[in-house]
């Protein structure tokens, strides 16, 4: 039966169930489809931070976004055009975020009496009007999965855990995904036990046949493939570019790479996969705890290697006073934050943009250091090599701040040319370089160098150039103790000085004023590329005039972000905390930015902050508009 | 009485630390720091015996690192003349343990207080003991706060009467021998400052261990607490005060060994005259025991009030393999057909599904 085949430009799926039903997975094998086929895509997963919530609840319910299109795109969208609902808690989750004539695919088999009041739903929403809104499609895809797959002889409910391949299946024909992958992957995924594997690949073909048999459904979709950059992709997340960016590091620095941590959402991933790289000559510390992470990676740095710690936000709490030391140490070490919602233990597996001042200022003491961030999952990569060569270049901690947005979001990648990824030099100290009254050659560890003002990096094994370092305030060039009132001021304002410095390493800042006529900037940092991005799209194609700059490096600021921000009458701020970015650029720059604020665990949508710029834009017209923060 | 123990003659603790050309002198070990710890200090003892030992180490200077925490005998490393790091409060095991991970040719040692070690720092030095780091950890423990004037430590006794606690201590006190033991060390000893000769003998035998040796160094704090292992010191009483632990011997002390240590009836050991016990039911004490049960029980005989009795020397000392050691073999034996690492890189990045736009 031929079917009506319709084009479209992009397409937002979301597949909700429990957190047992393996949603993840079948949002993630989409992907990998979507990305086979050569679309652009950008994924949201979004999951309680419970491994089992309670069944059936809403708390319980997990869920993972797929946008993709036949051009390029920059979030995982705000509203689904799709939502796959396998029980009524994930209906009921996911509605708000649902648009009048979307579509809902809903597995009827767990509506019963018992999961409805679980959900909170006093009727059945299958049953009465409140669904009329949306194009509905109710299916038994627990039933029709149970009797596709009962050649297999597996217990009822082995055989209903495949209903998420029967989804994904039928989820596939709607848009005319590539199938090998999927099945390759399950035939790898359950090689040991083949009444399963064997189930799972018959559910997900057993979809996509209802999908193609079915009179439910006449049409099937076409998204053409994107008109991309040239080059050969794959899809990547943000962790998985952060570990690749680290072992790139220790390659391109000549380095060993000592990553010393302790297991914390949504920071793990990036110890499980450097601990898979070990050829690389990277060693990976599972410590006894967040200081013992931070203090075994200075450790090793003493020693000559690339020291790393990787956590989240609670996490840099604990290894506040060892960053200090390593500032005071002046030891190259590269602190990775993946921020999630706090303060305390917070939102584990929510994203949030918060912990800007804890690297900023988190330290006691004038604790200055480099804080860069990544903007997408795919650019974590490149931010973690600039991270490197700050840090090993002027001999400093650098924090490298993602978030869980970007973690675990991904997103079609360019695989770089490793040729052209930049070398980064160590210079080790292997000659005295002071002479003392008395004429005999010294090693002076707090001697620095003059464009840098980064001091020698000597490692032990180094003869003739053993010294002391530590945690007391060192004297200017020798590096002994000191406690002369001039030596510590003129200490404290060289540590400062040495960081200012990183900002005249760094290339012009990218200004994208397509106009020329903006009177309205958006500035933001991190994760939120790409909603201001698509933001400002909506904004230029509503006729509007806005520039956008995005920064990578936030301490220090790139030296011609003061021009730039003064270039414009408004500079709107869009951060997921409660205007961070904003106290620091109004500190440095007296400049009045205006803050959008959002600081609910999730990424901001795109058509909200269009409707802020357009506001702002309005705003400009009118000589009394003086709003700090625009409601919301 | 002074405890001889034989010098080792197997170093498996410095393998792969290139070894000194020619004779080191203890001044080439001496810093040009002038040391700052107060007149009468235990820690002048045990700097001028770590700098008469390491010559006789053997090893290359710049191979020699100290890490020390936060405390009075934290100073330490701006003393010697190697490399040395005098970090922050508790956390030089863990600094060590990243140091010693990433380099196979240092030999490296730990300073630490019983503060540092045993309050602050106790979840790092637990976990380097169990993973068996190749660390020389040595605690100095005055039973004091030193550098913070006078509180009372970890390791004071019940009752103790101190600035911080004005109507007495009722916190109960580690024994740190005891600590180490429960924490899975492979090596542990217990010295004292003004004994030189075993101090560096003990020194000698931690050096030679591959793997973790923790050594409480009894050492007296003049200032705040002096006189807290007076009864070890005093020539009139350590005869009945140390109970030495030897290799393969007996264990018995006392004037003329009028006392020994037999087995409990609740399953320990306890103190005996010699006179009253027949010869075979005086425990022969092995440090190389792999069951650390009879180390632990000797190790009880230690007050834990004010000192009067006290073990010292070797309490243990088994093989056992180091998570540094393992940790380097696992790199070595990934990295041994790595080929070129830009390769790798590309192969590594690019990996197994990938799609190519023209």
């Amino acid at each position: 039966m031929a079917k009506e085949v319709k084009q479209l430009d992009r397409v937002i799926i979301r597949f909700a169930g429990d957190s047992g039903d393996g949603m993840q997975l079948t949002g993630d094998r989409f992907t990998q489809q979507s990305a086979a086929f050569g679309n652009d895509l950008s994924t949201f997963p979004n999951f309680p931070a419970e491994i089992r919530a309670p069944q059936g609840t809403l708390p319980g319910v997990s869920s993972f976004q797929v946008h993709f299109a036949d051009h390029d795109i920059l979030t995982a969208g705000d509203s689904p055009d799709v939502l796959v609902a396998m029980n009524p808690a994930a209906l009921k989750a996911n509605l708000a975020d649902m648009k009048k004539g979307s579509t809902i695919i809903v597995d009827r088999h767990d509506f019963t009496t018992r999961n409805l009041q679980k959900a909170g739903y006093d009727a059945d929403p299958l049953e009465d009007d409140s669904l009329s809104d949306y194009t509905l499609n109710v299916l038994d895809l627990t039933g029709m999965t149970v009797e596709a797959v009962k050649e297999f002889g597996l217990s009822r409910k082995d055989a209903a855990r495949a209903k998420n391949m029967f989804a994904l299946g039928l989820l596939s024909w709607m848009y005319g995904r590539p199938t090998e992958t999927t099945i390759a992957f399950l035939e790898k995924r359950f090689a040991k036990v083949p009444d399963i594997r064997d189930a799972n690949v018959k559910a997900f073909k057993s979809g996509w046949n209802f999908g193609e048999t079915t009179e439910v459904f006449a049409v099937q979709y076409e998204i053409k493939p994107a008109r991309m950059t040239p080059g050969t992709y794959r899809n990547i997340s943000g962790n998985l570019a952060l570990a690749y960016g680290l072992v790139a590091s220790g390659v391109q620095s000549d380095l060993p790479v000592f990553l010393g941590t302790y297991p914390i959402t949504p920071a793990s991933d990036i110890l499980h996969e450097l601990s898979k790289h070990k050829g690389f000559g990277v060693t990976t510390f599972q410590a006894e705890d967040e200081i013992a992470g931070v203090a075994s990676a200075i450790g090793a740095s003493f020693g000559g290697a690339l020291g790393v710690t990787t956590t989240s936000g609670p996490g840099v709490a604990l290894k506040s006073e060892a960053i200090g030391l390593a500032v005071m140490t002046e030891l190259p070490l590269v602190v990775i934050d993946v921020q999630r919602g706090g303060p305390s233990t917070g939102l584990p597996t929510k994203t949030e943009q918060a912990d800007l001042l804890q690297a900023m200022y988190g330290r006691n003491g004038e604790a200055p250091l480099p804080i860069v961030a990544p903007q997408s999952p795919g650019d974590c990569f490149d931010a973690a090599i600039e991270a490197t060569r700050i840090a090993v270049t002027y001999r400093t901690p650098v924090m490298l701040l993602s978030d869980g947005y970007l973690a675990n979001g991904s997103e079609p990648w360019r695989i770089p040319d490793v040729e052209d990824l930049p070398k980064i030099e160590a210079n080790f100290a292997t000659e005295p370089n002071h002479t003392n009254p008395d004429g005999t050659e010294a090693f002076w560890p707090y001697a620095r160098d003059e464009e840098t003002l980064a001091r020698p990096w000597a490692v032990p094994g180094t003869a003739g150039l053993e010294h002391r370092i530590g945690g007391l305030e060192k004297g200017d060039g020798h590096g002994n103790i000191s406690y002369d009132p001039r030596n510590h001021e003129l200490m404290v304002r060289t540590r400062q000085a040495k960081v200012d410095r990183v900002a005249d390493s760094l290339p012009p800042l990218v200004v994208d004023d397509p106009s020329g006529q903006a009177k309205v900037l958006v500035l933001g940092w991190g994760s939120t590329y790409g909603p201001i991005g698509a933001a400002c799209r909506r904004v230029r194609k509503a006729g509007n005039d806005v520039a956008q700059v995005h920064l990578r490096h936030l301490n220090p600021f790139p030296n011609d972000l003061g021009e730039i921000i003064k270039g414009y009458e408004k500079v709107l701020v869009p951060e997921m905390n409660l205007g961070q970015l904003s106290l620091l650029l109004r500190a440095k720059y007296l400049v009045d930015v205006v803050g959008y604020n959002q600081v609910n665990g999730m990424p901001l949508k795109a058509a909200e902050l269009a409707d802020a710029i357009n506001n702002l834009i309005s705003s400009t017209d009118v000589s009394s508009a003086n709003n700090t923060e625009l409601a919301r | 009485m002074s405890v001889d123990l034989p010098m080792p003659t197997n170093f498996a603790g410095t393998k792969g630390v290139p070894a000194a050309e020619g004779k080191q002198t203890a001044k080439e070990f001496s810093s040009d720091q002038e040391v700052r710890w107060c007149p009468g200090c235990g820690d002048y003892a045990v700097l001028k015996a770590v700098q008469s030992f390491l010559p006789d180490l053997g090893l290359r200077r710049e191979n020699i690192v100290f890490v020390s925490g936060i405390g009075c005998s934290s100073r330490f490393p701006y003393y010697l003349d190697t490399y040395g790091m005098h970090s922050i409060h508790g956390r030089a095991p863990a600094i060590a343990t990243g140091l010693a991970t990433a380099r196979e040719d240092l030999s490296v040692w730990v300073v630490t207080g019983d503060g540092d070690a045993l309050s602050i720092g106790g979840n790092h030095l637990i976990h380097a003991m169990r993973r068996n780091i190749n660390l020389k950890i040595l605690l100095f423990n005055n039973r004091i706060y030193g550098l913070t004037k006078g509180q009372y430590s970890p390791t004071s006794e019940a009752g103790k009467i101190t600035k911080s606690t004005p109507m007495g201590s009722v916190d109960h006190p580690f024994n740190p021998v005891s600590l180490a033991l429960g924490a899975e060390a492979s090596f542990v000893a217990r010295t004292i400052d003004s004994d030189r000769k075993h101090l560096t003998s003990v020194l000698a035998a931690a050096a030679a261990h591959r793997g973790t040796a923790l050594v409480e160094i009894y050492q007296n704090c003049p200032i705040f607490n002096d006189g807290a292992f007076e009864s070890l010191k005093d020539s009139d009483t350590k005869a009945d005060a140390i109970i030495p632990l030897q290799q393969g011997e007996k264990i018995t002390f006392g004037v003329d060994g009028s006392k020994c240590v037999i087995h409990s009836k609740t399953g320990g050991v306890e103190v005996a005259n010699t006179s009253a016990v027949s010869e075979d039911q005086i425990v022969v004490f092995d440090a190389h025991n792999p069951d650390p049960t009879l180390a632990f029980a000797v190790s009880r005989l230690t007050d834990a009030g004010v000192l009067h009795q006290s073990p010292i020397g070797i309490f243990r000392d088994v093989p056992r393999p180091t998570y540094d050691d393992q940790a380097r073999a696992q790199v070595a034996d990934a990295a041994k057909d790595l080929g070129d690492p830009a390769t790798k890189l590309a192969a590594l990045v690019t990996g197994a599904d990938t799609w190519t736009i023209v």
